[in-house]
């Protein structure tokens, strides 16, 4: 694994310590996930105990230790999301995609997480698939978004 | 750009961004706040920038990329100036005959006005739709304005005329006192009073103090503060620096949540801009005042939003409170003297500032003073973001407002304050809202989520939802939060699952005086609220729950059945086609049935059914 870039962010934040959760951020941002030998990494330039930073890297959600898949999908389950049907859509991607929340497909395709609000409280339920909203959902329009990434999918692999 | 060295610089800026506006332009804004994205509004704003570059008059006609309009559900909004049309649900196809027909010759598009449930009436200005009329935008006002990435636009509608003000002509002690005047409580939840606070701040010893602003807006169904940041994040900033001089701090983060990608974005850009012109910095606007802020950005726990939790996060470790014995105001970040206000309460400061604390004073309730912005979402017509005053009633809220009841079911309660809070039934609805009367009405006001529910919603699932929320989000360190809430958590489950007994509900109450009585921190201390406000007002539904094994909302999976109503079902075959376990039966045009023993209770045929024949009992 190339770990130039971890040397990288923890220059830019001048080997801060309390820079942790920010030094965090962007090494997931560069790899995605947070690797083990990119946590080491930080561990001994910031001079600091592997345990200290698994234990950061574990308390924060927005942290994974394991490779996420190629297309993310995020079902909101605040309250207002909550009370509008949330649940309902909870059981029918967890039947779709045949994984718990927090959880990535065998195949790498899907990574599954539930939040507690994503603050778009007004549309809701709102699922939040590679970065786009969408609003109003219900179980049906929810198998649709997922049933349409893999019709794409397909479709680039004909192609290739 | 040159720096701005002295208030007279500032000023002089003002002038020459205000005379560059062409008095006839026409502005039409797009609302590019987080709904109306989800609606397309970036589409839209794409193909009036193209279709104007090609065909418009430039000189004419100014675009706008603005913050949050509030009336989420009706977007993607639009909006044209100085007419003052509202345009709502804009798809990219409207563009052309909105610049061929409205911007070019003046006439309104009839089918793009918000029509009045009501009356039917089509209405034309903002300020004539009922979501808008019976509230009073202060703070929420300029996103409208302005586009958030331009501190130009800030600047035109007399942005940095507080700070301007506030160091020229003020003493640091002058704003404390006149934040104290104006009656200001903070806007995150508890309602501490924010002068006070700046004042213990101001006097606490140290030399250097920090100054924070908490966007790490956790509470579900609230969302004002991410649209603040986003939307004006110049409000925000001018409202921390203002404090900051007041209390002498010199360094201040923005510390915003992880699931907020556009506030951190915006708030990031309007400091680099702030700090290129100097309105951050060394000696600010030649006053000898030196402050600069960075943004922190969380980790997803809703902890976090507690100060003391929120402070270990910046300084980068796991997030969990400590005992407050020693305030934050005396130690805070570093150890160091730290005053943390929300973003709304940031954002009332330049406001009290420009038109005078006896202003802000005037409005609102004996105790609290001033406007609260309030995101009205759940089951209700309306939803969006309000802004109204203090003291106005829950009814006028729900009903004037947010029109009432979303499909035919009636309006049973409404939730406020989040995790910490209650809901309250809507036999309280003539409550005042303020801070001390949701209090008394066994809630709080929060940070001013108010979630709408009726009779589809199932009070026991609530409590159970918030339980496990913050049985989920609690950070482990004090052990009646971390079982406690388990345990309230498992006793729910069960009552939901038909298999509560008599002594649960006695056994919930006990529990949950023991989690708030010995919790560390205010998630804890507040944590058995929801249930027990749904204990409070709707004990009748627990008991369903427990004796019949009935859910009369007709939401817990174990104690409901679906079935197909002979009278309306119409045969058309969608419920078949959409159930995944094959659970329906009949011809095409003939009733169908639901197989009770393969029913999911997914709910999708209810979903599909247009005749609305399926019944859930």
């Amino acid at each position: 694994m190339d770990l130039k870039s971890v040397d990288l962010i923890v220059d830019k934040h001048q080997e801060k310590r309390t820079a942790l959760i920010s030094i965090l951020h962007d090494v997931q941002d560069r790899y995605k996930y947070l690797p083990e030998e990119a946590l080491k990494m930080v561990a001994s330039r910031l001079r600091m105990d592997i345990n200290e930073i698994y234990g950061v890297a574990t308390f924060y959600k927005s942290f994974s230790l394991v490779p996420k898949g190629k297309h993310s999908v995020t079902l909101c389950l605040g309250t207002a999301c909550h009370v509008r049907g949330g649940p309902k859509i909870l059981r029918e991607l967890k039947t779709l995609l045949n994984i718990e929340p927090g959880q990535t497909t065998p195949d790498k395709q899907f990574s599954f997480n539930v939040v507690n609000c994503l603050g778009v409280c007004a549309i809701g339920p709102v699922m939040f698939v590679d970065g786009k909203f969408y609003g109003e959902m219900n179980s049906l329009k929810a198998k649709r978004v997922i049933e349409k990434i893999n019709k794409n999918k397909r479709k680039s692999g004909v192609k290739s | 750009m040159r720096k701005i060295k002295s208030v007279s610089d500032l000023e002089r800026w003002r002038e020459t961004i205000l005379s560059k506006q062409n008095q006839d332009e026409v502005v039409v804004s797009v609302c590019g706040g987080t709904g109306c994205h989800a609606y397309g509004c970036k589409k839209v704003r794409d193909e009036f920038a193209k279709a104007i570059k090609k065909n418009g008059d430039l000189e004419k006609i100014r675009l706008r990329f603005t913050g949050c309009r509030g009336f989420c559900e009706r977007g993607p909004i639009v909006t044209i100036q100085p007419q003052g049309i509202f345009y709502q649900r804009v798809q990219e196809k409207d563009v052309p005959l909105i610049l061929s027909e409205t911007v070019e010759k003046g006439k309104i598009l009839e089918d793009l006005l918000y029509e009045d449930a009501i009356t039917k009436r089509k209405v034309t200005s903002e300020k004539e739709i009922p979501f808008y009329k019976a509230q009073n935008r202060l703070v929420l006002e300029n996103n409208g304005l302005i586009e958030p990435t331009k501190i130009e636009d800030y600047i035109g509608i007399g942005g940095y005329q507080a700070l301007s003000k506030a160091l020229s002509q003020m003493k640091p002690e002058q704003i404390i006192d006149e934040v104290n005047a104006s009656g200001l409580r903070g806007r995150g939840g508890a309602g501490f009073p924010t002068g006070k606070k700046w004042e213990d701040c101001r006097n606490a010893p140290g030399d250097i103090k920090y100054i924070i602003c908490n966007c790490d807006e956790g509470d579900p169904g609230a969302y004002m503060d991410r649209s603040l940041l986003e939307g004006n994040p110049h409000s925000v900033l001018e409202g921390m620096i203002v404090g900051a001089y007041a209390i002498g701090g010199s360094h201040g983060y923005i510390y915003v949540r992880h699931e907020y990608p556009l506030a951190c974005k915006n708030a990031e850009t309007a400091i680099q801009q702030a700090r290129k012109i100097g309105l951050l910095g060394k000696n600010i606007l030649g006053s000898g005042f030196d402050f600069d802020v960075e943004i922190a950005e969380g980790g997803g726990a809703f902890v976090c939003g507690e100060s003391t939790a929120l402070i270990a996060s910046i300084e980068g470790r796991v997030g969990e409170p400590r005992s407050k014995q020693i305030h934050t105001v005396e130690q805070g970040l570093w150890g160091k003297p730290t005053n943390i206000n929300n973003v709304e309460t940031w954002a009332n400061v330049p406001l009290i500032i420009n038109k005078g604390s006896q202003w802000f004073f005037s409005i609102g309730t004996e105790k609290s003073k001033g406007t609260k912005i309030f995101s009205l979402v759940g089951k209700v017509k309306n939803t969006g973001l309000v802004e109204v005053p203090m003291g106005i009633t829950l009814k006028k809220i729900i009903f004037d407002i947010g029109g009432g009841q979303q499909d035919g079911r009636k309006i049973k309660a409404v939730q406020t304050g989040g995790p910490s809070g209650g809901c309250i039934p809507a036999s309280l609805f003539d409550l005042p809202v303020d801070f001390d009367s949701l209090t008394q009405a066994g809630s709080m006001m929060g940070s001013g989520g108010m979630i709408v529910m009726d009779e589809g919603t199932c009070m026991v699932d609530v409590a159970k939802y918030f339980v496990h929320f913050l049985e989920e989000e609690s950070c482990g360190k004090c052990l009646p939060c971390r079982e406690g809430l388990k345990r309230m958590g498992e006793i729910l489950d069960r009552i939901t699952e038909g298999k509560g007994d008599e002594e649960d509900l006695s056994l919930l109450e006990e529990l949950a005086e023991v989690v708030a009585d010995t919790s560390l921190c205010g998630l804890g201390k507040t944590a058995p609220n929801p249930v027990l406000s749904a204990l409070r007002y709707f004990r009748p539904e627990f008991e369903a729950h427990i004796h019949q094994k009935r859910c009369p909302a007709g939401v817990c999976t174990s104690l409901i059945q679906y079935s197909i109503s002979e009278t309306d079902c119409t045969g058309c075959g969608a419920c078949a086609k959409v159930c995944p376990t094959q659970a329906i039966e009949g011809e095409k045009k003939k009733i169908h049935l639901i197989l009770a023993e393969i029913c999911s209770k997914c709910g999708s045929c209810k979903d599909v059914c247009k005749s609305n024949a399926v019944i859930v009992q």
